[in-house]
């Protein structure tokens, strides 16, 4: 126990000097003097969190167990390293551009900043890398208990819990410590990554020179080494298998991506984008220095220790059998480093996410009213978060170690890990590739993978009967053969791990493509969507970019978009004057854009405005035309519901206008049988004198000539009158109908008043005529019979009703704005101004019948004025009854 | 004695030719043209039966039948035969509901004429 006691020193020992280098590197950075923690050495060594206590234990029993297999973990990632220009490099820079502060944070941001999706990749981070963490704690556990034992076939003892507890809680306080010291907004942590800079060194150096005494010390040489290789028992078991090689490959690859801990250092951590330049040559370099001594250790370990002992541990047992004693506790410290490291970092990750995708949305619901209005003391609240998450996160590994009880191999838990992680992949790539990626085939794809990734892998991963029971295993739930785990939808004879990656991958693409296609992203989605996929177009470089005029003139042609170029103008020109800015392109101050975001929200609504607005000024690259996009399309929209509000109105005036018809037609029906019920008694009471004189003349032989011929002039008279009205309603139908023709022609105004004159029987002296030739001496062109009609009508009339003892009319023709006005004023009591409105109306006639005639003169009248071109009404106020009959311009009528 | 009629009508053709056919029947004919005091003319003159035309000047047949109608005295139960120039079912309907005792359209035929006044005045 001695030595156990020397190892939990040399812990703590190691513990605080990676307290104090992360304590150091934080007030360098504090003081501004971090120029050398910006170095890209630096960065490329805190990726070698990737080589995690798995690696450096476990990579030695994966050689040991498979031969070179165990390769496939560094050359995935060295691939993506390698190729970092095509695809890291744009992640690198969405995330800077972008503030991103996760991988949940990436993915829900790019489609559409949906918080759902971030609590999806959340969780499934969780999941994934709860077993991970249990790995290290299991790998320490392990190490301690070969110290212990100090026999390298030593199993765990009940002990091995508490040590893994007490690991799990020195972590947990180191994380908490250095984690969340403070709250960039960058998420960066100087001191933390200098720490695992120099735990990346240390275990690199501890696995070297494990490396080196075995090659040298132990092997006696590199030749015969290589021998040793070559003869090795084991090596004919040893076999490469295309379908898994290129698998574990692709998984490592993606992992590398999507591993929290890894989008942490690659990402967040990331100072400067130009350091990936360095880290693609140098972090594959430093796996391969990792991977070096790998299988040369394996193969030592294989032939010198004795067969059952756990090959995991060699990189300790060895050394240790060997009596290198302080070899052993170097390498210790090695594995000591890459499981801490990773540990610490894993936890960071995720307790960012955890705290930012789900306590703090909950915390901010729980505070009523205060929601919006978050002030100082939610900093606190944020830090409770994250350190409540780094211990829950670092318990739920310690849990599933306890339940699992560290029984299977370190190599396959990892595997596992890391296709849970890999379950990201296709919404990531696909999100920066592809502008058509959209958050409801993300969700789809990333349940559907999830879920088949638990059940074929992680579940299965405790142990056959922990979770799923042996029988299902076997036969599948309830007797579904096509639901076995290592067997879905009958698919046999794979390697349970290939089988698992390729369903879950394939299914979790397939939805995503799939129901992207089918579904229309929002407008946010689109222009983040937009954004990611175009990174470069948008963002010249990462740093350096100040605002000013360029920023307002496209401010300025964004709000023309939105708020159309007269209001827009207005506003700006406004702001520059509060401003006292010349010109009218206001500075984009902070209050400035308030106003301009409180203006915008009116027409796309409060969060497209903020976005917009947000990648216009902040250092987020998009490009104006992206936005215009965007802009256009809600323009779109807004024509379409202002089209919608159009046709409603068209609608509402059709209905209008059918409802004016509907009266005017009920109207007409009305004044149609008014028409025809005064049709029936204008014709029907000549008729009665017509019939009952001619039955009186056949009836009565005994009449006096005298009556006889008085009778028939009655007759006689009646018919004509009868002629006449039918004649008048023959004349106005046609007239109303505008069937008329008119015989266009010159005439003289004095001529056609001379006929109407003589027509009407006014030259006789009873009505005296007042005229003044000399006005009346105007050629016009018009149909002059029809206004001699009127005319006469207007005579007869007069004759007729003017009821001065001596009846004079007055004719007076003049011109007015190139019209010519003629009026007939007589100097009788004129019409009752009640009976002015309807006196053109059919059978409106004035006084009683004994004056003759239809009623229908003057509607007749009104008709040809308006074939003519003209009009006729009645003056009031004249003393007598007047009529005013205007002429068109000589012109007009020329033209018509 | 002879019958008297009143015959209330703004025509002058149709009064001369009504006056003719019932004075070579006997009857004792004269004539009012003027809606306005059509009422009181009826009265006055209280003739055996009056001949009422419903458009007239001033005030329509049917309104002066109802005040006769309402009224007391001879008017209530005179016999008056209604002539209308708007042959119409609904006019026929109207003046039957006021109390018209005969109701004729224009043109009429004499004989018909002869015949109503004939039947609504017992010899």
């Amino acid at each position: 126990m001695a030595s156990l006691n020397l190892l939990i020193a040399v812990c703590m020992a190691y513990g605080a000097a990676l307290f104090l280098v992360a304590f150091g590197a934080e007030r360098a950075a504090l003081r501004g003097r971090s120029g050398w923690l910006r170095s890209p050495i630096v960065y490329t060594l805190s990726l070698s969190i990737y080589c995690t206590a798995w690696t450096f234990y476990g990579a030695v029993g994966y050689a040991a167990r498979s031969g070179l297999e165990y390769m496939t973990i560094y050359i995935g990632p060295s691939l993506v390293m390698i190729g970092w220009f095509w695809g890291l490099r744009k992640i690198v820079r969405i995330g800077r551009s972008q503030r991103i502060t996760s991988v949940a944070d990436l993915i829900s941001s790019r489609y559409g900043k949906s918080n759902l999706l971030a609590v999806a990749v959340t969780l499934i981070a969780v999941v994934g890398t709860t077993p991970y963490i249990a790995l290290q704690l299991q790998s320490v556990t392990q190490s301690f208990a070969v110290f212990a034992a100090a026999d390298p076939t030593a199993r765990m003892g009940a002990e091995s819990q508490t040590t893994a507890l007490w690991v799990a809680a020195g972590l947990a306080a180191f994380t908490v410590l250095f984690g969340t010291r403070n709250l960039d907004a960058n998420e960066r942590h100087h001191g933390v990554v200098m720490a695992i800079a120099v735990e990346a060194v240390v275990k690199l150096c501890a696995l070297l020179a494990v490396g080196i005494y075995v090659v040298w010390g132990l092997g006696g040489g590199l030749g015969e080494t290589l021998a040793r290789i070559d003869a090795s028992a084991r090596l004919g078991e040893w076999h490469i298998a295309n379908g898994r090689w290129s698998g574990l490959i692709f998984l490592a690859g993606a992992a590398f991506l999507t591993l929290p801990r890894m989008f942490q250092v690659l990402v967040v951590e990331n100072e400067d984008e130009r350091h990936l330049r360095t880290a693609s040559w140098a972090f594959p370099g430093y796996v391969m220095l990792m991977s070096l001594f790998v299988m040369p250790i394996a193969v030592a370990g294989l032939s010198t220790l004795p067969r059952g002992s756990n090959p995991d541990m060699f990189v300790l047992t060895l050394p240790l059998s060997q009596g290198q004693t302080g070899l052993a506790v170097f390498s210790f410290i090695g594995g000591f480093s890459s499981a801490t490291s990773m540990v610490i970092v894993a936890a960071i990750a995720l307790s960012t996410m955890v705290s930012n995708h789900i306590v703090m949305p909950i915390w901010l619901k729980l505070q009523p009213g205060k929601g919006a209005m978050v002030s100082g003391d939610v900093r606190h609240v944020v830090i409770l978060a994250r350190r409540l998450s780094i211990v829950g996160v670092l318990f739920l590994g310690y849990l599933y170690y306890h339940l699992s009880g560290g029984g299977a191999a370190l190599a396959a838990i990892g595997l596992i890990s890391f296709s849970g992680v890999a379950q990201f992949l296709p919404p990531l790539l696909g999100g920066i590739f592809w502008r058509g990626g959209a958050r409801s085939g993300a969700l789809a794809g990333l349940g559907a993978g999830f879920s088949i990734w638990l059940w074929c892998l992680f579940l299965p991963s405790f142990g056959e009967g922990v979770v799923i029971p042996a029988e299902v295993m076997r036969h599948g739930p309830w007797g579904l053969s096509w639901l076995r785990p290592y067997a879905l939808f009958g698919i046999e004879g794979l390697d349970p791990l290939v089988h698992g990656v390729l369903w879950s991958m394939l299914i979790n693409s397939g939805l995503f493509a799939g129901i992207s296609l089918l579904s229309f992203p929002s407008p946010m989605e689109r222009l983040q969507g937009a954004q990611f996929v175009n990174i470069f177009q948008h963002s010249a470089s990462p740093r350096g970019w100040e605002g000013g005029t360029a920023q307002s003139e496209d401010l300025m042609v964004m709000a023309q978009r939105l708020l159309g170029a007269r209001e827009a103008q207005k506003l700006f020109q406004r702001e520059a004057e509060r401003q006292g800015v010349q010109g009218y392109l206001p500075e984009p101050t902070g209050e400035f854009l308030q106003v301009l975001e409180r203006e915008l929200s009116g027409s796309v609504g409060a969060a497209t405005a903020h976005a917009m607005v947000g990648q216009i000024v902040g250092r987020a690259a998009v490009s104006v035309e992206d936005l215009m996009a965007v802009a256009d399309e809600t323009a779109q929209i807004m024509e379409y519901s202002s089209q919608l509000e159009a046709k409603s109105a068209e609608l509402a005036r059709t209905a209008r206008q059918l409802r004016l018809a509907n009266e005017k037609l009920t109207q007409l029906s009305v004044q149609k049988d008014a028409f025809l019920s005064q049709i029936s008694h204008e014709l029907r009471t000549p008729m009665t004198s017509i019939r009952s004189f001619s039955e009186i003349l056949r009836d009565a032989p005994d009449l006096s000539g005298e009556a006889k011929s008085k009778y028939a002039q009655i007759i006689h008279d009646e018919a004509k009158r009868l002629t006449r009205l039918l004649d008048d309603l023959l004349d106005l139908s046609v007239l109303e109908n505008g069937q008329v023709t008119l015989n266009q022609s010159r005439v003289r105004l004095g001529d056609v008043l001379d006929h109407a004159v003589h027509a009407t029987g006014a030259d006789d002296g009873r009505l005296t005529l007042r005229r003044t030739p000399a006005q009346e001496d105007i050629w016009i062109d018009t149909d002059g019979d029809r206004l001699a009609q009127v005319f006469i009508n207007l005579i007869a009339n007069a004759r007729k009703y003017c009821d001065a003892e001596a009846p004079v009319l007055g004719i007076s023709v003049r011109r007015a704005e190139g019209q010519l006005i003629v009026d007939f004023i007589d100097n009788g009591s004129g019409v009752e101004t009640s009976q002015q409105a309807m006196i053109f109306e059919k059978f409106a006639r004035i006084g009683d019948q004994k004056a003759g005639g239809a009623g229908l003169g003057l509607a007749i009248c009104r008709e040809i004025m308006l074939r003519l071109g003209g009009t006729i009404s009645y003056l009031p106020g004249q003393g007598g009854a007047a009529f005013r009959v205007v002429l068109p311009p000589p012109e007009a009528l020329a033209a018509q | 004695m002879s019958k008297s009629v009143l015959v209330v009508e703004d025509e002058p053709n149709i009064i001369e030719a009504i006056s003719f056919i019932l004075s070579r029947d006997g009857w004792h004919v004269s004539s009012h043209s003027n809606g306005e005091d059509a009422v009181e003319a009826i009265r006055a003159r209280a003739p055996d039966l009056v001949i009422l035309d419903v458009m007239l000047p001033g005030r329509s047949g049917y309104d002066i039948l109802r005040e006769l109608r309402a009224g007391e005295g001879a008017g209530a139960n005179l016999p008056v035969l209604m002539l209308t120039a708007r042959g119409q079912t609904k006019d026929r309907a109207l003046a039957e509901e006021i109390g018209a005792s005969r109701f004729m359209s224009k043109p009429f035929s004499n004989a018909e004429v002869l015949e109503a006044v004939n039947a609504l005045v017992a010899p």
